[in-house]
């Protein structure tokens, strides 16, 4: 026993580790100067939320200690009755759940609330993760494709149902964890293209985009032609059809199914509407904030606009608008590189490893992460639209905080008994 | 055995890449590039509150306050952060109506929403007081205090003028000024601004996105402090100015007084005059546009800005010129012939003094033929002109038709004919017989009654004149600085014994039978003046010019009262006489021609009807 913990210790990611501590710091850094005013002195005012991050990020290295200390088998074995739990906790919360800011996902535990759709994702990670690295399972049979999807499909019901869209699209990020296991990369280019024709149709005039994209199909069937004698025109044809009949439809979709709120933050983003004081306020204060930064920024503690509180929510999902005009350039540049790094090495690590169990699950791991810094990063510098969800390690709050660092280090965990496995 | 799919990571981490690349390309834009964004940082938590210096105040010659400053607020709105305020609680607050208030908001929004503007201003410091107390409720607001004038006297309105906001037009020209400032418009404030205003200063605070403040910028390293305006002393003697203005009441027509050998004035009057408080504060546009309207012009100051025909106190400066050329002698003698210009009963002129005291027509109508026509008075017009330039530019040198460079905005120069403006007139050639009328101060002369002061004061000083002027120095008590261009004497280059002779006839006017101001007598003191009746649209004015004592002359004094019904001996003499001895004893003992004149209104009712009388001067 003592021998093995040893070799935990060592085989331990201490790269991942060192990218975790420097993340939650630094963040607890900016949550302190986004709630600082000048007035409260003591760093370790438990009242406020930079106390209280304290006691999460706390909490957190305790989660960590425990996953690392934990059998491993503990999380392959038992992941499917964490998944069902986590699910009754969904429901459950959809029933006697608390609503914070029009979405009912919280669990009030006592003074304390959780979030279970935050820990939802590590739960379904880990199903997803033995569902396809049973014996049985086979990626190119439907039944194994039906399956997955229904796991993943469920919690993101749930969480929708919670009206919290934002941490529901994160279920999409297992897209990439499917792709790595053998979807057909026509999948990744048909969504890809569906977001394309999506923006493009609520930017352009419908008949205009489908002549556009008419004489795209037609001038892709002649390249294509010149370079393979086997294409089929009606397969353009069909493209061209589906496509056109996609841009009829994005117009019911987005005028029906979307709530009012999302259609301004999407045509805030799309800038077909300008409304600095209303649906824009947040977009525009959180750039100005960013942008004003300059290249070094203006020093710990004194940005204008996260201290004066002219960026909403600037020590949740906004954080990093702290960062952008506190630390400038320079700090949120760096900020990306390390996400970018995490994200790069999760993926390298989920590749070294040789139960397919954990390599599943390492690749869930870094989609959702990259996901989060995806979506957050892209709407605080005005590139893509409102969406609230967190920014992994930085963001305040201790459910996401939990979530992360269990999703986190049950990777690391596993990591580091590779070797022993099989 | 590496599965095919493993490769795929490469396309995972590809998108992660290209993601990440956008991301710093899009962060280098937002903050290295685009130099926008810190500008609106700061417009969001940077207030700019400007720091108001206390204006100099004016002190009078004996130290005694004429101007000074009382705290007022406006109140500041910053539009774009007006939100969620209860209207109609505020109306009532300020006591406006809530059309008012949509009205001042639509009128600040047009102007900026981002920059404050004034919401209501000059709001006294009673009234301010509840709005002090609750201004912190309502985001957007904020008071700012400021000053304006007051004066403790009310009187010498048109020597210290009043201050406005400045016009667009003022803040094109000097950058210096933002709206809502205050500028000096007129008076001492105008001319003086650059030494009463002091220096703005600025402070920067931040505020919150309550726009709460939230203590100074960058612990005030870019702060400036405000700098007092430096205090004036006027030459003004505030107690012969409220004596001069007790004496102008209900008249038309101005006093100035001057100290000959410093060119100090004393006082200053133009009236009707006003209480310069009442163009002071919220009820300035309504008193203003009143004043503006007013027939008798209290508005304007008349001792500047009016061009009288002098009339008979003209004749001195003829008589001057006139030996000065050595066209005619002391003692040349010239009749009395009612032919040539009419005249009132007296005997014949022997000579200048006498001429001077009995104020004779024709011996002047004599005189300005001879500075005309020079040596040969058949050959006419080619003489007529070099005559005439000679004595233009001796009469420019005695201050007239020429700018007098009183520390006061608008002043004309007065009109003394020359060759060149005659000429344009007589298309067809001119000579004396043409221009006559200008021998007795009629004619084309055009003289203002500063002008007349500083002749008065040029004869007491027997040939030279410092430029008059209403403000000693500046600055404080102990550090008070003087400007140079009121110390240098002004000569006229004609004899001294020529300006004895102007004295002795101005000591007769007064003291001599056949003196035409014997009301002007002063038992103890030696007047010498000069008498005027000048001939206009409606009845004549009524002036008088006079310095005293005759030796080393402490004051010298013009009066010009407008369409008086009566000469310069009747009205303008005795008037004069009061303010000489108000001024030298400090008390007038005459004091039943003190209440006379005080209470007697001489001037012709306006708007002025032509007179119908016979031609006839004195």
């Amino acid at each position: 026993m003592d021998r093995r913990n040893k070799n935990i210790v060592k085989n331990l990611d201490w790269g991942v580790i060192i990218i975790y501590l420097v993340l939650v710091l630094f963040g607890w850094l900016n949550i302190y100067a986004a709630v600082y005013d000048g007035e409260h002195s003591s760093m370790f005012d438990f009242s406020c939320r930079y106390g209280k991050q304290i006691i999460w990020i706390g909490a957190s290295l305790l989660i960590a200690l425990f996953v690392i200390i934990l059998d491993p088998k503990f999380f392959t074995q038992g992941s499917f009755f964490i998944y069902v739990a986590f699910l009754a906790m969904l429901v459950v919360v959809l029933v006697i759940g608390a609503e914070t800011k029009g979405a009912k996902s919280w669990l009030g535990i006592g003074d304390f609330g959780i979030q279970p759709s935050e820990f939802a994702k590590a739960a379904t990670a880990l199903a997803l993760a033995r569902l396809l690295s049973s014996i049985d399972a086979d990626f190119k049979q439907l039944k194994t494709k039906i399956a997955a999807i229904t796991i993943i499909a469920i919690p993101m019901l749930l969480v929708l149902l919670q009206n919290d869209t934002g941490s529901a699209l994160v279920f999409c990020s297992f897209i990439f964890v499917l792709f790595r296991e053998g979807l057909s990369s026509s999948v990744l280019i048909f969504g890809f293209v569906c977001i394309v024709l999506f923006i493009l149709a609520l930017l352009i005039n419908k008949y205009i985009l489908i002549g556009i994209l008419l004489v795209v199909c037609i001038a892709l069937w002649l390249i294509i032609k010149r370079i393979s004698h086997r294409t089929k025109i009606w397969l353009f044809l069909a493209c061209f059809l589906v496509s056109s009949a996609f841009v009829f439809v994005v117009d019911i979709v987005f005028e029906n199914v979307l709530e009012p709120h999302q259609k301004d933050r999407i045509e805030v983003l799309l800038g077909k509407k300008e409304d600095l004081k209303g649906v824009g306020y947040n977009v525009n204060q959180s750039k100005i904030a960013i942008g004003s930064g300059g290249f070094v920024g203006k020093g710990f503690l004194n940005g204008t606009q996260t201290k004066f509180n002219f960026v909403p929510e600037q020590d949740t999902d906004f954080i990093f608008c702290t960062i952008g005009e506190e630390w400038g350039f320079l700090g949120s540049s760096l900020t990306i590189l390390l996400y970018l790094i995490l994200c790069i090495r999760l993926v390298k690590m989920a590749e070294r490893q040789r139960s397919k169990f954990a390599r599943i699950y390492g690749y869930s791991v870094a989609s959702i992460i990259f996901f989060h810094f995806f979506v957050n990063i892209g709407m605080t510098i005005g590139l893509l639209p409102v969406i609230g969800i967190p920014l992994p390690f930085l963001s305040y709050g201790g459910s996401s905080l939990w979530a992360f660092t269990l999703l986190l280090f049950i990777f690391i965990r596993q990591d580091a008994s590779r070797l022993e496995l099989i | 055995m590496r599965n095919p799919l493993s490769s795929r990571r490469y396309v995972v981490i590809g998108i992660f890449v290209v993601v990440g690349f956008i991301y710093l390309l899009r962060l280098a834009y937002l903050q290295i590039f685009d130099d926008t964004y810190a500008e609106l940082a700061n417009r969001n938590a940077l207030r700019y509150v400007t720091q108001y210096p206390s204006r100099g105040l004016i002190y009078d010659r004996n130290g005694k306050l004429l101007v000074y400053n009382e705290a007022v607020y406006d109140l500041m709105v910053i539009p774009r952060q007006v939100k969620n305020i209860d209207t109609l609680e505020f109306c009532n607050l300020l006591k406006i109506t809530k059309e008012d208030f949509i009205k001042k908001m639509e009128k600040a929004r047009a102007y900026s929403t981002y920059s404050p503007s004034i919401f209501e201003k000059q709001i006294s410091k009673e009234d301010f007081a509840p709005i002090q107390e609750k201004i912190y409720q309502y985001d957007g607001f904020y008071a700012q205090s400021r000053t304006l004038r007051y004066y403790p006297e009310a009187v010498a309105c048109h020597v210290l003028g009043y201050i406005g906001e400045v016009n667009e037009e003022m803040i094109a020209k000097n950058p210096y000024y933002k709206k809502g400032d205050y500028i000096g418009m007129s008076g001492l404030e105008k001319s003086y601004e650059e030494i009463l205003r002091g220096r703005k200063g600025s402070k920067i605070t931040l505020v919150d996105v309550h726009n709460r403040e939230k203590g100074s910028f960058k612990d005030g390293i870019y702060d400036t402090a405000a700098i007092s305006g430096k205090n004036l002393y006027s030459t003004i003697d505030i107690e012969l100015q409220k004596y001069a203005e007790a004496l102008m009441k209900n008249k038309r027509g101005c006093i100035v007084a001057i100290e000959p050998s410093t060119g100090e004035v004393l006082c200053f009057v133009s009236a009707p005059y006003y209480d310069p408080n009442l163009l002071v504060g919220r009820v300035r546009g309504k008193n203003y546009k009143a004043l503006a309207e007013d027939i008798s012009k209290p508005l304007f100051n008349r001792v500047l800005m009016a061009e009288y025909p002098p009339g008979s106190i003209f004749k001195i400066a003829q008589a001057l010129i006139a030996l000065d050329m050595g066209v005619i002698l002391p003692n040349s003698g010239f009749v009395c012939d009612k032919s040539l210009v009419g005249c009132h009963g007296h005997p014949s002129a022997t000579n200048v003094r006498d001429a001077i005291k009995m104020s004779c027509n024709p011996y002047f109508y004599r005189v300005f033929q001879r500075v005309v026509q020079q040596t040969n008075p058949k050959t006419g017009k080619i003489d007529s002109k070099y005559g005439l330039m000679l004595w233009n530019e001796a009469a420019k040198r005695m201050g007239f038709g020429t700018r007098l460079d009183i520390d006061l905005p608008n002043v004309r120069k007065g009109y003394i004919p020359d060759t060149t403006f005659y000429n344009k007139w007589y298309p067809s050639g001119w000579n004396f017989h043409t221009i006559y009328s200008n021998s007795i101060g009629q004619g084309e002369v055009g003289v203002n009654p500063l002008q007349m002061a500083n002749f008065a004061a040029l004869v007491a000083n027997r040939g030279w004149y410092i430029t008059p002027h209403l403000v000693r120095s500046y600055g404080d008590e102990k550090q008070k600085e003087k400007f140079v261009k009121y110390s240098q004497k002004n000569y006229s280059f004609i004899a001294s014994s020529y300006w004895d002779l102007a004295v002795e006839g101005m000591w007769g006017v007064v003291h001599e039978a056949g003196g035409t101001a014997r009301r002007a007598m002063i038992d103890d003191i030696a007047v010498c003046g000069k008498t005027g009746t000048a001939e206009n649209i409606g009845e004549d004015h009524s002036v008088f010019i006079s310095f005293a004592p005759k030796t080393n002359p402490k004051i010298a004094v013009a009066v010009y009262i407008e369409n008086a019904r009566g000469g310069g001996g009747t009205w303008a003499a005795p008037i004069a006489s009061l303010v000489i001895e108000k001024y030298i004893k400090g008390e007038v003992e005459r004091k039943e021609m003190e209440q006379m004149y005080m209470e007697t209104n001489p001037c012709q009712p306006l708007p002025l009807v032509r007179k119908v009388k016979p031609k006839k001067k004195r």
